[in-house]
């Protein structure tokens, strides 16, 4: 199947992801100068992710603890940046709709899963005993975090149906009035609600917070490893969130539009997670197959 | 761990089977620490010391009474973050180490354990007198006097307890000192590990650890 892929499509894509790793990098600085300004604080300076990825790049030792320790971020880097490459950034651009094709919702699914998978088998080879324990609880809130997000994605695809994320986009287009946020409420509810719970932020963060639990990849991981780990924290939430902005609230035309749009969905979580308190593991599970997953059958059927 | 059960024994398998172990010998790893030289490259090299003095991360370990000093750099008032310190629970990612105060024996040996786990380039600043001549606790039978002779310090802080600004300008010295390239602890640790070493053992009696941490 020809989906028009020449060689030059790489070196766009390339650009894109670049541009997209800087864009991720600015966000987390300016939220959390947001953050500090409204603690009535001076706060980190807005560059400083990047000052923090290259100080981790540039530790001179690291500590391997075998073959999968070592290939966890690498799996997680893979994750985040397949998920990014296989969306469509700026609808009906030549340089900036990466690898989109027919059918690619479903490739965004799996590769949303795949990155904290591989990330799970390298932790359990962390050096202690007990790491692969954070790591399993992570992945069980983010399994049941899944449920209602598949849910307002059937409904999308069933209202729409086509399974490319390219012919998504297309059909919100002309005005706020066709996005999905206003033809079909539910599926946009169900999927904001998943978003909570994917975006590592509270109330959901407690396997990725270091305060909580000293074991686990949020402990072990270091100097390089750790730099991948924070290039892919870059990513993958933007990716997320680009993905999300492609469903659910119209696409965006150019690139303007795209960052308002993205800090905008961004700033949904953040405002959720500076106001809440975090939940346990158990709690959080209990929560998603409440609310959440009662707004997702119903999206569904309806 | 108790010291009895680092003296070689026997235990029983699951099997039920006699196996003699030497835990010394069996259990720990027997790895040095290596010199991580700088790189050649001057240019790359002074990119990396600024980028490096520009994040310090902080090991969230308060050894002594200078970590009540260390509490108000988190609040607005004095801010540290605005410096690109930040403070993170594990010595893997940390690359300062605050030697805040007296040290006592016991928590020595544990500040021995959390510095030798921290990567290459590690950086030691050292607040109070206690530090530097053994300060108000000189004839302690349980206090060591000089903090050099157990791990390299890169900078002292002067004063019992130093005041939040005085750590701000601590801070400030050791940037200076990682930009000129001389903040290199960790390989003089790892040069001079036998001495080091033969310090620490001479006042922690009982070393049920490794001789390296890595």
């Amino acid at each position: 199947m020809n989906n028009g892929f020449t060689p030059v499509k790489i070196l766009y894509a390339l650009v894109s992801l670049l541009i997209m790793i800087n864009v991720g990098l600015l966000i987390q600085g300016v939220v959390r100068k947001i953050g500090a300004r409204v603690g009535k604080r001076h706060g980190i300076r807005f560059y400083q992710p990047w000052i923090d990825l290259v100080k981790n790049y540039s530790k001179r030792s690291s500590i391997s603890h075998g073959v999968m320790f070592f290939l966890g971020p690498v799996f997680r880097l893979a994750g985040g940046v397949g998920l990014y490459l296989f969306m469509p950034v700026i609808f009906g651009s030549l340089w900036f709709s990466n690898f989109s094709f027919a059918g690619d919702l479903v490739l965004v699914l799996y590769f949303m899963f795949f990155g904290m998978l591989g990330m799970a088998l390298g932790a359990a080879e962390g050096g202690h005993p007990y790491s692969a324990i954070g790591i399993t609880r992570g992945l069980s809130q983010f399994v049941v975090v899944e449920v209602p997000l598949a849910l307002a994605l059937f409904s999308v695809i069933s209202q729409y149906g086509t399974m490319s994320l390219t012919g998504i986009v297309a059909a919100q287009q002309g005005g706020v009035q066709n996005w999905t946020m206003c033809t079909n409420p539910l599926a946009t509810a169900a999927a904001m609600l998943a978003f909570l719970g994917s975006m590592m932020r509270a109330p959901f963060n407690l396997h990725m917070a270091p305060q909580e639990i000293p074991i686990g990849p949020p402990t072990e991981y270091h100097s390089a490893f750790l730099g991948i780990l924070q290039t892919n924290r870059a990513i993958f939430p933007m990716a997320k969130t680009v993905l999300f902005m492609n469903l659910f609230f119209g696409g965006a035309a150019s690139w303007p539009e795209l960052i308002l749009k993205v800090f905008l969905i961004y700033m949904w979580s953040v405002f959720i997670g500076v106001a809440f308190p975090r939940f346990r593991i158990d709690q959080s599970i209990r929560w998603f197959l409440k609310v959440p997953l009662l707004i997702g059958i119903l999206a569904v059927t309806i | 761990m108790g010291i009895d059960e680092l003296k070689p024994h026997t235990v029983l398998s699951p099997d039920n089977e006699e196996i003699a172990v030497d835990p010394l010998r069996d259990w720990f790893s027997d790895a040095r620490p290596r010199v991580h030289p700088p790189n050649r490259l001057k240019i790359f090299e002074d990119f990396m010391n600024w980028a490096r003095s520009e994040s310090l991360w902080i090991l969230g370990f308060a050894t002594g009474c200078g970590a009540i000093e260390m509490r108000p750099l988190m609040t607005p008032r004095f801010d540290a973050y605005r410096f690109g310190i930040q403070w993170r629970p594990t010595p893997r990612q940390a690359s300062v180490f605050v030697i805040s105060g007296y040290l006592s024996v016991k928590t020595l040996k544990r500040v021995v354990r959390s510095y030798e786990q921290m990567q290459n380039p590690k950086f030691v600043m050292a607040l109070g007198s206690c530090t530097i001549n053994g300060g108000m606790y000189w004839d302690s039978y349980n206090t060591i006097n000089r903090l050099d002779h157990y791990i390299p310090v890169d900078v002292y802080v002067t004063g019992c307890m130093p005041r939040p600004e005085a750590l701000l300008a601590g801070f400030e010295k050791l940037k200076k000192r990682i930009r000129a390239g001389r903040a290199e602890g960790a390989n003089r640790y790892a040069e001079n590990f036998e001495w080091y070493k033969a310090n620490q053992k001479r006042v922690i009696r009982q070393w049920d650890m490794p001789d390296y941490n890595w």
